[in-house]
């Protein structure tokens, strides 16, 4: 599922630095449910991986050493990075989650890399290894009203994936 | 008959279990073992609590160290071994026969199963192995047909074990030098096939261009489904035209032949994919059971649903049934 372009527009205009707050703040909270997030990075952790939504105007550069999080308007990318996976939104979020199999949406051609397979494999590897649920991990960020988020975002999520995973599941 | 199923996390180690494994097989973090891919495998702190995460849902652990020690550093194979007996893993898959000795030698009780890499394809190979080192089982390599397991069961001294579900290895498995032509890296000696570090990925056009080391593996046309950059499933300038000299991308899936498999003398059935994703894993492993006790044409729209899952979206049934013999 592609995320609607109606919602998609209005992020060409929103200031950057609003939406890097935004995006940092969501960055932070996951990494302090996962502190061991990016330990099986290993010797890529200093290395800079581009996520590209496909369906967004907006690119994220994450550098894990330094805990950071970037977001640029395409086709600007803070330069060099190392590695980039491009794919629509709700697929990326999902391989956050480990809930689709990379290999599988590559197979698909769902999904392309570019850049240093080895470092994009670990990073990969790292996300697939970590128990990152979004809704649950981030839900917690509005308070009292956490459950009414969550339960929201795990509908969203469950309808998103649902057009991914058919074939199969 | 025994589901095998691979973890190359916990993460993926726990939905194995929880999709109905009877054993889960994984590896160390390091050059021990055939899946030495970054940010893949096990910690010895992650492996104990996966052994103990096992054995509560009455699930067995096999620790694959299963790569070709290397000369003058035999020690990281040694301490690998001991701290996988130390952690009470219920087998140890092992291809080198200096480590099968060590074993052998040094943890007698300890059970031990001859990996797919150690290429053990005939009775006098697999016999040799269980009277000198004790050998309980033996995983066959891929390049059997059902008509030569058959023939082999009867008159080896150990158990069997094939792989049925997942990559396909086309090549005699543990003596392929095809990655390591390419890239001086092989799986037999560094645990990796193909290694990221040598893989390049780059949209040309249309076409999403592979390539591996200095070779240009693959072209795929745009909506063609992509495979793994391997030299045994490229596609190469032939005579005139582009053709996959090998085999196509393609993945292994013999499930349907599960009854004959058993009547063969089989008995466990190995999934493919320690690299592959948590999802993958619960996925492939939840449907094969369900299929282990389903009726013929049940098993047929079950496996179905998997192709999407496979290298190159499609499936075969590879040596297990030669029909162009």
């Amino acid at each position: 599922m592609e995320f609607p372009r109606l919602l998609a527009f209005p992020l060409n205009y929103m200031p950057l630095p609003a939406i890097e707050r935004a995006t940092g703040m969501l960055f932070r909270r996951v990494l302090k449910k996962h502190p061991d997030l990016f330990e099986r990075l290993g010797e890529h952790k200093t290395k800079r991986f581009a996520f590209l939504p496909s369906d967004l105007p907006l690119a994220f550069t994450v550098e894990p050493a330094a805990l950071s999080i970037r977001v640029t308007r395409k086709p600007a990318i803070p330069s060099p990075v190392d590695a980039s996976v491009e794919g629509p939104l709700f697929l990326l979020l999902s391989l956050l989650e480990g809930r689709c199999d990379a290999d599988a949406l590559f197979f698909s051609r769902d999904l392309s890399v570019t850049g240093d397979m080895e470092a994009m494999l670990a990073m990969r590897n790292a996300l697939d290894g970590a128990d990152i649920d979004l809704p649950r991990d981030l839900s917690t960020l509005a308070g009292p009203l956490a459950p009414f988020f969550g339960r929201v975002a795990q509908d969203i999520r469950r309808r998103a994936l649902t057009d991914e995973t058919s074939p199969w599941n | 008959m025994e589901l095998i199923c691979p973890a190359g996390t916990p993460a993926a180690f726990r939905e194995a279990v929880d999709a109905g494994a009877n054993a889960v097989y994984c590896g160390f973090r390091d050059e021990t073992n055939a899946r030495n891919f970054p940010g893949l495998n096990f910690s010895r702190d992650e492996l104990r609590e996966a052994i103990a995460y096992a054995r509560r849902h009455g699930t067995q652990t096999f620790v694959a160290l299963n790569t070709f020690m290397r000369a003058g550093d035999e020690e990281i194979w040694y301490r690998a071994a001991a701290d996988a007996v130390a952690l009470k893993a219920d087998a140890l898959i092992l291809a080198d026969f200096g480590l099968m000795a060590h074993v052998a030698e040094h943890y007698p009780q300890q059970r031990l199963h001859v990996s797919v890499q150690a290429s053990a394809s005939n009775v006098d190979a697999i016999n040799f192995l269980v009277d000198a080192f004790h050998a309980k089982r033996v995983v066959l390599p891929r390049t059997l047909t059902i008509a030569d397991i058959a023939r082999i069961a009867p008159q080896i001294r150990c158990e069997i074990e094939v792989f049925v579900f997942g990559g396909l290895c086309v090549m005699a498995e543990g003596r392929c030098s095809l990655s390591s032509y390419a890239t001086g890296k092989s799986p037999n000696m560094n645990g990796v096939c193909s290694p990221a570090s040598h893989v390049r990925y780059r949209q040309e056009g249309k076409e999403l261009v592979s390539e591996l080391g200095d070779y240009t593996i693959n072209r795929f046309p745009a909506g063609e489904a992509a495979g793994y950059p391997t030299l045994c499933k490229g596609r190469f300038d032939i005579a005139d035209s582009p053709a996959y000299a090998f085999e196509d991308p393609v993945s292994l899936d013999v499930m349907s032949e599960i009854d004959a498999l058993s009547a063969a003398g089989v008995s466990a059935l190995k999934i493919e994919g320690r690299q592959r994703g948590k999802a993958y894993v619960a996925e492939v492993v939840s449907t094969l059971k369900k299929a282990l006790s389903a009726s013929p044409a049940q098993r047929t729209a079950l496996l179905t649903r998997l192709r999407g899952l496979s290298e190159g979206q499609k499936t075969t049934s590879g040596a297990y049934e030669k029909r162009w013999r």
